[in-house]
């Protein structure tokens, strides 16, 4: 279990535990924390593959920086979850590729 | 028309949101996260420093307060989840918010946009479970979550003792922290905590790859000669599950470049800088830095820059008096002392450099 439950200096004060799904798996996590901490702390470590040599990739900065933690969330590619926050029902895809640029927009 | 505009809520920006907007100006704060605060939000340490720059409070409480004295002023408007992306020289920044492109002007602007972390090359850097130590930071203190079991610290300056010690508390093992350079670099203060807890501190000892499959497994780590190169013979495994990189910052200048500012390689303050005047105004009159964009430094010495360059933009729009004279004398005066003695060697190094 990766949550931390006790903290000498810390409380965490958690959202709402909702339910959300990532490659077709059912999993749960805390609505407004960031996808990226969801899944990490679901056990999911590799975020995608890279484009190129198809190396596995997981998040590096967390802040939204760096790029390395892309995927596809609801259908939009390219998503930062290490930024993006959980909400109830998102579907969560590995991305394939580098993702193509919306038509309406 | 706004009339300053800083971009970057962190402990700087928001020092900066004060200060003009304590002059009554019109300020806008703008930062691409959802909350205000930066990096402060993940600072569960105390603070060095003296009581002026709140010596002996965490950052996380310093950033619940200054957002409480931001959002207190009626005449400084925060925007959030905004991403600057352009500066110009007619005053217009271009920004994306709730996915569209939008402009504003403003006839100041405070770029506050802080440091990244750096990456350190070996094979397998890019294998999930190799995090930054921000990102470590981030993931257990903001959201509670553990960045795995065991962990294999690279570099032990401040930033790598700190995370080391709040690994701990947070119920992580931490198997040994590995430094390069023949000495520790950051506080012995840190160091000693981290070491009575039984972490051992490697001096001249670096990784030499990740190993693992899909994700960290381990990491062979060596010893390195007077020279920084490895000594063949004294690579030895270390089983982790998560490589922390604590090998320093690079400023965030992206806009400074857009924006054509002159720029200087500066290593002593972790990269490409932006010249600046004693009132933190860079070679673009009407953009001025302050923080870790204009040199990578501790948060102390950037909530007092972002306040000088709030007042500094202040007086250049024509506020006056001696009460603003006093504060931006007490400003210089209180960096001059954040940067004494000898912890201070390499920064007023780097400063001299980047200084017209």
């Amino acid at each position: 279990m990766l949550r931390i439950s006790e903290h000498p200096i810390l409380t965490f004060k958690h959202g709402q535990q909702v339910a959300f799904r990532y490659d077709g798996q059912e999993l749960v996590g805390y609505e407004g924390e960031t996808i990226a901490a969801a899944l990490h702390a679901a056990g999911v470590k590799v975020l995608r593959k890279s484009t190129v040599l198809h190396r596995p990739r997981g998040f590096f900065c967390a802040i939204g920086t760096c790029s390395s933690c892309l995927m596809k969330v609801n259908g939009e590619p390219n998503v930062r979850v290490c930024v993006e926050k959980l909400k109830a029902g998102m579907v969560i895809e590995t991305q394939q590729g580098k993702g193509d640029l919306r038509e309406d927009v | 028309m706004f009339d300053v505009c800083i971009i970057g809520g962190g402990p700087a920006g928001l020092k900066a949101a004060i200060a003009a907007g304590s002059q009554g100006l019109s300020v806008v704060l703008m930062d691409d996260a959802d909350h205000l605060g930066g990096q402060l939000v993940k600072q569960t340490h105390m603070f060095f420093g003296s009581e002026q720059q709140r010596a002996g409070a965490r950052g996380v409480n310093i950033a619940k307060e200054l957002v409480e004295q931001v959002t207190s002023l009626v005449n400084v408007e925060v925007v959030l989840c905004t991403t600057a992306l352009g500066l110009y020289d007619d005053l217009v920044l271009t920004y994306e918010t709730e996915g569209s492109y939008r402009k504003l002007s403003a006839k100041k602007f405070i770029v506050a946009t802080g440091a990244s972390e750096r990456m350190l090359t070996f094979p397998g850097n890019d294998l999930p479970g190799v995090y930054g130590a921000g990102a470590v930071q981030t993931l257990m203190n903001v959201y509670g979550v553990k960045p795995g079991n065991r962990v294999l610290m690279v570099g032990a300056g401040n930033i790598g003792l700190i995370v080391s010690y709040q690994l701990l508390q947070a119920g992580v093992e931490v198997i040994a922290i590995v430094e390069g350079g023949p000495s520790i670099g950051g506080y012995l203060v840190h160091a000693s905590k981290v070491r009575r807890a039984g972490v051992p501190i490697l001096t001249s000892h670096t990784i030499k790859e990740a190993v693992g499959v899909n994700c960290v497994e381990g990491a062979i780590v060596c010893e390195l000669d007077s020279q920084w190169q490895p000594k063949s013979g004294t690579e030895q495994r270390i089983d982790a599950d998560v490589i922390c990189l604590a090998v320093g910052l690079s400023p965030l200048t992206d806009i400074l470049w857009q924006a054509e500012c002159e720029m200087v390689f500066v290593p002593e303050l972790g990269g490409n800088v932006a010249y600046r005047d004693s009132n933190m105004c860079t070679s673009k009159p009407h953009i001025y830095v302050a923080g870790d964009v204009a040199g990578v430094e501790e948060a102390s010495s950037a909530m007092v820059e972002g306040e000088l360059a709030g007042l500094c933009a202040a007086k250049s729009l024509g506020v006056s008096g001696a009460h603003l004279t006093l504060q931006i004398t007490s400003a210089r005066s209180q960096l001059e002392e954040l940067r004494s003695g000898p912890v201070g060697d390499k920064i007023r190094a780097g400063l001299l450099q980047a200084h017209r």
